[in-house]
């Protein structure tokens, strides 16, 4: 638990430097500011757990929020037009699903795709302009509180609770590390990879889609170009967090770990008055770092094989 | 560095290994060990999995730093303290997975990282590829040196290491498990390398887990167990049965007998089996009880019969039926649905999750039948995998233990116990007993004389003869992606088995 000692040293840093870190305020801010990546990196996690990869999140968060105004402008009902949203990111996880099992493509060949595609439809549907105006009812998505705890911090801490169960103890989080770890012993062992590769590509686009909704309420507009390099801050995340870029091995826990540090970091470096040119300098940093920090602790725990 | 004067003994010495310990965090690997090798010997370091072997020339080549002990090169003390002083000292060393680059040809791999050049600057490709076959010729190996080495066999590719091994000119070779995946002129050939290595004064460190080879090649040995240094014999002297005992430190009876067998009904029928390129109209049938073994050379369609039937190649024609019924198996889902299990070859590459534990490697094919509603209930998942790990007495200090972490024989019966966890009663077992050793091959033996007996249908694919000869109630022999011949138990030895395999 590389990563949580890391983001209390972080934390512990900023209480000594700043009196303003630690307030109840600014500690529900940085959690809040931690949701959006947060919720996307759930289903990022899940993916890079089977060894591939997912670039598309960023443009299904904006094709998911645009057809949720679209839907909502043409007066469908909210809960349908958040269904539609929903389906329409989860259906861009089914095309990826579907080019990385059946077409056999890379995962980054054919999300980079996906990417593209889905970034197009939202400028096309949208014809390249924010659409505006919520009720209030659906904005409370993003300004509501409960007991005190914003609503997408809530939904970001269910999420991750309901993630966590199904890696360790359902099925398909059983699979999911274990086509990561080794997808030839999985396939030989009768599990339908291709269904279950599928099935994380979905859970990608469908999370991608929620946090439109997010996006959409705390904006109180959905914006084709919404969520444009979400996917790197997503897999910055995810790497922090401790999972291997090569499948098999990691947890949503860190993932949430890593989510919080970025946003800790952002937001004391802008506490600190430090400008936002250094502080891309900062977070690159810290990537490579907690990467290099990991890969050495595992490699002391690893014992020999002969 | 100090030099020390030997005695007679280490005048000839060109490596003495002295007190050599290692510790990882847990685990003592190296106790105290001493090696003395001498110029121009084969000595053989013989042990179980586990026993140090590996541990102790890495220490030689640099790729570990010990705790404690010393080393002499050459009479002169040294300090390996890396893999370029290893090779600077003059150690070469084989490792048993081949380190070679698919895209790259055989010369290429052979001088990678330190190409000959023109004017410092343009490798200089016609003197690498000259040299290359210079040394391939010298092994009796018969490689082409421009070719991209993914062409080549495993057998050539084996060749190929050991002649970026031999283009450093060490004074010191080690060599671990060389012949594992050779055939028996091909392992001739090598042997006759060997020995014009040791006519110019090379010394070789053999690791091989095969005796008979160790009778053949060694001319000293010495033999490791729990990372403890317990004897060293000249070969001559040495007697088959008690290096068994001192490996494994209990008596042993190395021979192999199948089981008495009650043959049931027929479990599995083929017909005509064929798959472009790789098998030819193969029929044969398995029956409850009955262990067939598949006997043939490496590139015999041995493991392609085993890959078709269990769904994970497709066939082009032919039909299988599965307890009387005609199926289509499409994928592996199929197969094992319908009873067959198939212990791969390769158990690191296809058989295990190795970084999974036990229990998730055990559990892996029957988490549908483990799990409510997708969950899985994990008490019944541990009482699996423990019964299991009782039962086939699989050498873990628990469930949770990486799978990565067990040595080769545990590790094989972790991959039976998930077919046996899937009731699978038709078991396909290819190469059972690859990389295992002695002690734990005994005990994969007597588990697939218990598997025939419970009524299972064992179909069994083995290089080793003995083991084919053994164990099976039947071997059928391929050749060419065919059945070219079947012998029951009385009729099958190993010369006719091979006469048969090699067309003779």
């Amino acid at each position: 638990m590389g990563t949580l000692g890391g983001l209390v040293i972080l934390c512990t840093g900023l209480w000594i430097a700043t009196p303003h870190f630690v307030t109840a305020s600014n500690l529900v801010n940085v959690v809040q500011q931690s949701t959006i990546i947060g919720v996307i990196a759930v289903g990022m996690t899940f993916v890079i757990l089977t060894g591939g990869i997912d670039l598309s999140v960023g443009s299904i968060v904006a094709l998911a929020g645009i057809t949720f105004g679209t839907l909502v402008q043409a007066n469908v009902p909210l809960p349908l037009a958040a269904a539609g949203a929903l389906i329409a990111g989860t259906l861009c996880g089914a095309v990826n699903g579907a080019l990385v099992t059946i077409g056999r493509l890379p995962p980054f060949i054919a999300t980079l795709g996906m990417m593209s595609v889905a970034r197009g439809i939202a400028l096309m549907l949208s014809d390249g302009r924010p659409i505006s105006g919520f009720p209030a009812g659906f904005r409370s998505l993003a300004t509501g509180t409960v007991a005190g705890i914003p609503a997408p911090v809530i939904i970001m801490l269910a999420l991750y609770g309901a993630a966590h169960f199904v890696l360790t103890r359902v099925r398909l989080g059983r699979y999911t590390y274990a086509i990561g770890g080794n997808e030839e012993a999985t396939a030989l062992s009768g599990v339908n990879v291709r269904a279950y590769k599928t099935i994380v590509y979905c859970i990608s686009g469908f999370v991608s889609a929620l946090t439109s909704l997010l996006l959409v309420a705390r904006l109180n507009s959905a914006q084709p170009i919404a969520g444009i390099s979400y996917e790197l801050d997503a897999i910055a995340a995810v790497v922090i967090g401790g999972t291997s870029l090569l499948g098999g091995s990691g947890s949503v826990v860190g993932t949430l770990i890593g989510a919080l540090i970025m946003s800790v970091l952002r937001n004391g470096l802008n506490l600190l008055g430090v400008s936002s040119y250094v502080q891309q300098v900062a977070i690159g940093t810290v990537i490579v770092v907690a990467v290099l920090v990991d890969m050495a602790l595992r490699q002391r725990a690893s014992l020999p094989t002969g | 560095m100090t030099t020390t004067n030997g005695d007679t003994a280490a005048k000839t010495a060109i490596l003495r290994m002295e007190g050599i310990r290692k510790e990882f965090p847990g685990v003592v690997a190296l106790d105290g060990v001493d090696l003395d090798v001498r110029r121009g010997e084969v000595h053989v370091l013989l042990g179980e999995n586990g026993a140090g072997k590996s541990t102790l020339m890495k220490i030689l080549s640099g790729a570990y730093t010990k705790d404690a002990g010393r080393v002499w090169i050459d009479g002169m003390e040294t300090d390996i303290s890396g893999p370029r002083m290893a090779r600077e000292l003059g150690v070469g060393i084989i490792y048993q997975e081949l380190t070679l680059i698919p895209e790259l040809s055989a010369a290429e791999n052979v001088y990678l990282g330190r190409e000959p050049r023109r004017l410092r600057t343009v490798v200089d490709r016609s003197r690498m590829i000259a040299d290359t076959r210079r040394i391939l010729n010298d092994l009796g190996a018969d490689v082409p040196p421009a070719a991209p080495t993914r062409t080549l066999s495993l057998a050539q590719r084996q060749l190929v290491e050991i002649a970026k091994a031999l283009s450093l000119e060490p004074r010191i070779l080690v060599m671990d498990e060389p012949t594992s995946a050779l055939t028996t002129r091909e392992t001739q050939s090598l042997f006759a390398a060997i020995r014009r290595l040791t006519a110019r004064g090379v010394a070789i460190i053999y690791i091989s887990h095969r005796l008979d080879e160790i009778f053949e090649i060694g001319d000293r040995v010495t033999v490791l167990r729990d990372g403890r240094h317990v004897s060293t014999h000249t070969v001559r002297s040495a007697d088959r049965r008690e290096l068994v005992r001192l490996m494994a430190n209990r008596e042993l009876d190395e021979g192999i007998s199948g089981g008495t067998t009650v043959r049931g009904s027929e479990l599995l029928r083929v017909e005509n089996l064929t798959r472009q390129g790789a098998l030819e109209n193969v029929s044969f049938s398995v029956h409850a009880g009955e262990i067939v073994g598949i006997a043939g050379l490496l590139g015999a369609g041995r493991t392609e019969l085993a890959r078709v039937i269990f769904g994970a190649d497709n066939a082009d024609g032919g039909r299988i039926f599965v307890r009387g019924k005609l199926q289509n198996i499409k994928s592996p889902r199929d197969a094992v649905r319908l009873g067959i299990g198939f212990l791969t070859e390769d158990r690191k590459a296809q058989g295990l999750v190795l970084g999974r534990s036990v229990r998730d490697n055990i559990a892996l094919p029957v988490l549908r039948r483990l799990s409510r509603l997708g969950v899985v209930r994990r008490s019944e998942e541990v009482a699996l995998a423990e019964s299991y790990v009782r039962d086939l007495r699989i050498r873990t200090p628990s469930t949770s233990q990486l799978a990565l972490h067990l040595s080769g024989g545990n590790q094989q019966k972790v991959v039976l116990a998930k077919w046996l966890g899937c009731k699978a009663d038709i078991l396909f077992l290819d190469e059972p007993t690859r990389g295992i050793d002695v002690g734990a091959k005994q005990e994969i033996y007597a588990l697939i004389n218990k598997l025939a007996a419970s009524g299972v249908g064992i179909v069994m694919i083995s290089s080793e003869l003995p083991e084919v000869v053994g164990l099976s109630d039947r071997v059928l022999v391929m050749r060419g992606g065919k059945i070219v011949g079947e012998f029951n138990r009385a009729e099958a030895t190993q010369e006719r088995l091979l006469a048969c395999a090699v067309g003779a």
